[in-house]
């Protein structure tokens, strides 16, 4: 294997275009895990392309006219929970605090993260609950498209070969927005259910979106939509019975499945609870403020 | 591939196979073997070393990715007369450790943890050590340990 060491970005595509069976390195969180254990052999004629050292990638932007926060695809969890990008996107910041340890928070990425793509990534329901675009690089030049339309399934993306993840772009809201996620420990814990919440007060709307209960984060429309239309968007408040509709239409929607991490029932249960919790943690918070 | 990097106050140039990994390059090629390998696979903290001031487990870095970099190893810690730095003493003092293996991860950890937060709480301690794991258990002395080396009262 060789690795190379991109500066910028086009540098990276044009080594990525050259030798089509590259692999992306950022954190190396997820990849060389893999490689450590032995799931994962670059073949000897493969490269690494290594972008933690490119910095359009370390970066991220506030456009405040256009109400947008562009975050790089190799800034690290710990950044996102520095201030100021901590309150401009502050689910992604407690999806963040979730990951990992400090040290695994230092070195990965939110590009690495929809790179690998797992359903139970912590940065992707938030993504996926913001309606986040991501700008994709290759030699053909660059094009933004939805993360939702990214994620494919469990470990798969969109992605061709030649194309690097840039940066995410997200909308600063006007409301509330939170993460949940149930495991079997505090620490170090993969996502056995998690749940992203975003009740945007400017555009009236709700986005919710699921991760560890499907092939890849879900969202859930009609349930969004009914529980948008029960909402006072004025005094942030609703009847008990909807807040109850809204766990339950999230829990119908979640299409878990058995695996050594958890059972579906334990999965679509918790999706129910931290559904309602979000809701509930959303509306008090909003409210107060409202 | 040739990687120049900063290890402990002194400057390196090694020529390596592209595949080695940090922990490597600091203990077979620097010859520093403070740094423990416990896991290969980052859950663990035993690999953990400052990377530009920063806590990272070196297992899952490749060295080629820290070329230009400061690292500071356990053997960096302590000053150039011996005296032990002041997380280390606290080890001591507080018997944070039993068989050792994990306590140079813990070390570079809760001192990163503490160059960001230096009045922690028990519980900051605790969340600060989460990806550190003591096969002895011995974590009520490791955070009573930090916590004195914090200057907090107990």
């Amino acid at each position: 294997m060789a690795v190379f060491v991109a500066t910028d970005v086009e540098s990276a595509v044009q080594r990525l275009d050259d030798r089509p069976d590259s692999v992306v390195l950022a954190g190396g969180t997820d990849l060389m895990v893999e490689v450590n254990d032995g799931r994962l052999r670059p073949s000897p004629d493969a490269d690494v392309v290594a972008v933690n050292r490119v910095a359009e990638l370390r970066s991220w932007r506030h456009d405040s006219a256009a109400a947008t926060v562009t975050i790089g695809a190799a800034v690290t969890y710990s950044e996102m929970l520095d201030e100021p990008l901590a309150t401009l996107a502050p689910a992604l910041a407690e999806a963040a605090r979730t990951v990992g340890s400090p040290q695994i928070r230092n070195a990965g990425t939110l590009g690495g993260n929809l790179g690998t793509c797992s359903p139970a990534g912590d940065g992707l329901p938030v993504l996926a609950a913001l309606d986040a675009s991501v700008e994709i690089a290759s030699v053909a030049g660059r094009r933004s498209v939805a993360v939702l339309d990214l994620m494919k399934g469990p470990k798969r993306t969109t992605l061709e070969p030649g194309d690097l993840i840039v940066s995410f772009t997200l909308p600063v809201v006007d409301g509330w927005q939170g993460y949940a996620k149930v495991g079997v420990r505090n620490a170090m814990v993969i996502a056995i259910a998690s749940t992203c919440l975003v009740l945007d007060r400017q555009r009236q709307r709700v986005g919710l979106a699921l991760g560890s209960v499907g092939p890849t984060v879900l969202r859930v429309p009609a349930a969004e939509t009914k529980f948008a239309a029960a909402l006072d968007w004025r005094t942030m408040t609703a009847e008990r019975d909807a807040v109850q509709a809204f766990g339950d239409g999230a829990a119908q929607t979640a299409a878990p499945i058995d695996d050594h991490r958890s059972s579906a029932e334990y999965r679509r249960h918790a999706i129910g609870v931290l559904t309602r919790r979000l809701a509930a943690r959303g509306l008090d918070t909003a409210g107060r403020a409202a | 591939m040739n990687v120049t990097l900063t290890i402990n106050g002194t400057a390196h140039t090694y020529d390596l196979e592209p595949r080695t990994l940090l922990v490597q390059l600091i203990r077979e090629h620097a010859g520093l073997t403070g740094t423990n390998i416990g896991c290969d696979t980052s859950s663990c903290g035993a690999c953990s070393v400052h990377l530009d001031g920063e806590a990272v487990k070196s297992c899952t870095l490749l060295a080629v990715q820290a070329d230009g970099a400061d690292v500071t190893t356990i053997e960096g810690m302590a000053s150039a007369d011996g005296t032990m730095h002041p997380v280390q003493q606290a080890f001591m003092d507080e018997h944070g450790l039993q068989c050792g293996f994990c306590t140079p991860g813990m070390v570079m950890a809760a001192s990163s943890l503490l160059a960001e937060n230096p009045s922690p709480t028990d519980e900051d301690v605790r969340i600060g050590l989460e990806g550190n794991l003591c096969r002895c258990t011995g974590y009520h002395n490791i955070v009573k340990a930090v916590l004195t080396a914090s200057g907090a009262d107990q």
